[in-house]
């Protein structure tokens, strides 16, 4: 869609956006540029030179252990937390929808989760979710040693994926109930009206049609779970116990600024961006054809 | 609905509540654990009743992580980067819809780009950019041998310095630098009628007069949610305020919350730690609630 009105002088338009050019300039393209140039070179901390190493850096990083160990994390952390999220998102918007009395209610609480910084929230469940203290203390009591994110990595595993959907539920939830809502009623009387059951209208109109938000989050949420994660990661476990949370993004940052593997950490940045493009790529083109557009 | 169907109404009521009180319930239980004592929070199971230290403890939190200077610290830092956000948007979307010129479509999609990397993968180099924000440009003048020229000419050598860290300017202007915003202003703009400009224009008003006056003032529910979206995008942010703040004096009080961690071996004071999570909860929650129908509606339009 173009403007038939525009306003003449280009000069004063250019004008308008040097701001934002300068901004991401600044901070988007000479960061993303000197990341490419640093993985390449092996960075002295606090300046000092650099010397051009080639893929050097990411030969190193591809065959260290910690490195796939941090990948696998990531995918398991990225794999679980997002089904749980957009599952149990999608069930509490469908009933939502069904707009019983008391939907409002829900309505309003269900958003809340989404207000909450990702670290508050690793704080609640780290109390929450403590081995010695609260609730999970009696499961111990029953069953000793049975849950404690402090030793078992598994168990870390499950904490950092509980808070990280929990957040997103609310999140998923507001995308889903307002897909829900702009699906024509009369649609759905109809087919009722034809005969056909709630089990039926929600597999043949209802779910066909949400496809596009079902897409659009499946990409947000997976994309998130690789940042977003790095609050809850570093208030809960702080990648341990023994690197079984070290996701990609706290691996990058204890590397990088615990480290001071400049250089490692770039490569792993340079990785990273990459894994997140390609998800997105393979995403659009193997999800898209499923997905039915209005 | 359309027929009935008790039994499922009955189920349907009963996995919403189910969903209910998967929501509420963290709430309720910090809350519930910032009024306890040492003793009661530490007892297995934790009493679900509410204890009567609540006031006690929510100002032993405050004063140990010392959270009114770090809660102003992130207000400063919300409401900067919002406001950032909502100027800097509607004037790159006024520049890219109501004018023509060449490169227009370059400078679009140089914007959309930046909606790809987030800060977090870029976040060391961004750090080194912050800790001289000058850096790139003394890097453009020494390639083109600019620097050098200067200093043949005038024999000053060209070192441009200036530091970020540990300031606001340094906590919110990259979080500024991504296209959220740009493309929820374009969209609108786009469903501003033509009639409307060619009617300004008639009356003699230009480009600015046209944005500042009818603009602007149109977009006033975009300006509203886009505002909201960002302060708690900003309130939230965790990874780069952490990084940039080596001094306490500019640390947010989401960062601070670390410091309320029982240490291995010390006292477990997680009714303390739970009275600043409660504190550090309480803003952004606060905006969701007051906001949330132009923060909904926001978060729709952004996105999608």
């Amino acid at each position: 869609m173009e403007k038939r009105v525009t306003f003449g002088k280009w000069t004063i338009g250019i004008l308008f956006a040097v701001p934002q050019l300068l901004l991401i300039f600044t901070f988007f393209y000479w960061p993303a540029g000197q990341a490419v140039y640093w993985s390449l070179t092996l960075q002295q901390p606090w300046g000092g030179g650099n010397i051009w190493v080639g893929l050097d850096n990411f030969r190193s990083i591809l065959s260290n252990a910690d490195y796939w160990n941090s990948i696998t994390a990531s995918l398991i952390f990225a794999g679980i937390s997002t089904g749980l999220a957009m599952i149990i998102a999608l069930v509490l918007a469908a009933l939502t929808d069904r707009q019983l009395a008391g939907s409002r209610l829900y309505r309003v609480v269900l958003i809340w989760p989404y207000g909450i910084a990702a670290p508050a929230l690793a704080m609640a469940f780290r109390f929450i979710l403590a081995p010695e203290a609260g609730f999970m203390a009696v499961v111990n009591q029953f069953w000793p040693g049975f849950w404690d994110p402090g030793l078992d990595g598994a168990d870390a595993m499950a904490s950092i994926i509980v808070a990280f959907s929990w957040k997103y539920v609310g999140y998923n939830f507001i995308f889903f109930l307002a897909a829900f809502q702009a699906i024509p009623r009369s649609l759905i009387e109809a087919a009722a009206m034809d005969g056909s059951g709630i089990i039926r209208r929600f597999r043949d109109i209802q779910f066909p049609l949400i496809t596009p938000t079902i897409f659009f989050l499946l990409v947000i949420n997976i994309t998130e779970s690789f940042q977003d994660s790095f609050g809850i990661v570093d208030i809960m476990t702080s990648g341990g116990p023994a690197n079984a949370t070290n996701l990609m993004v706290y691996k990058i940052y204890s590397d990088g600024f615990r480290g001071l593997d400049y250089s490692g950490a770039a490569a792993q940045s340079i990785i990273l961006m990459l894994l997140i493009i390609l998800l997105t790529i393979f995403q659009f083109r193997f999800i898209e054809r499923r997905v039915h557009y209005r | 609905m359309v027929e009935r169907t008790p039994i499922l109404n009955f189920l349907t009521h009963l996995i919403l509540f189910a969903g209910f009180i998967f929501c509420v319930a963290p709430f309720v239980i910090v809350a519930v654990a910032a009024s306890h004592n040492l003793k009661d929070v530490n007892d297995v199971p934790m009493s679900l009743l509410p204890g009567s230290d609540f006031w006690l403890n929510m100002k032993t939190a405050w004063t140990t992580a010392d959270l009114g200077p770090k809660l102003f610290n992130s207000f400063v830092m919300a409401a900067g980067v919002a406001a950032g956000k909502v100027i800097i948007s509607a004037l790159t979307a006024f520049s890219i819809v109501y004018f023509r010129y060449p490169g227009r479509m370059f400078i679009f999609w140089l914007i959309f780009v930046t909606l790809m990397l987030p800060l977090e993968v870029r976040i060391v180099p961004t750090y080194a950019v912050v800790a001289n924000v000058l850096s790139p440009y003394q890097a453009i003048m020494d390639v083109t041998g600019l620097s050098w020229l200067i200093e043949k000419v005038s024999g000053v050598q060209v070192q441009l310095s200036l530091g970020l860290l540990n300031s606001y300017t340094g906590l919110i202007m990259p979080l500024i630098a991504t296209a959220t915003g740009t493309f929820l202003y374009r969209q609108f703009f786009l469903t501003v009628p033509d009639e409307l400009t060619e009617a300004a224009r008639m009356d003699g008003a230009g480009a600015l007069r046209f944005f500042i006056d009818i603009l602007l003032p149109l977009s006033r529910n975009n300006m509203a949610a886009l505002g909201t979206i960002m302060f708690l995008w900003a309130w939230n942010q965790y990874l780069w305020p952490l990084l940039i703040t080596t001094d306490a004096s500019h640390a947010t009080a989401v960062t601070e919350l670390k410091q309320l961690i029982p240490n291995v071996g010390g006292a477990p004071e997680w009714h303390i730690a739970m009275a600043g999570t409660l504190i550090v909860m309480l803003p952004p929650l606060l905006v969701v609630v007051l906001m949330q129908r132009w923060f909904v509606r926001g978060l729709i339009a952004t996105e999608k």
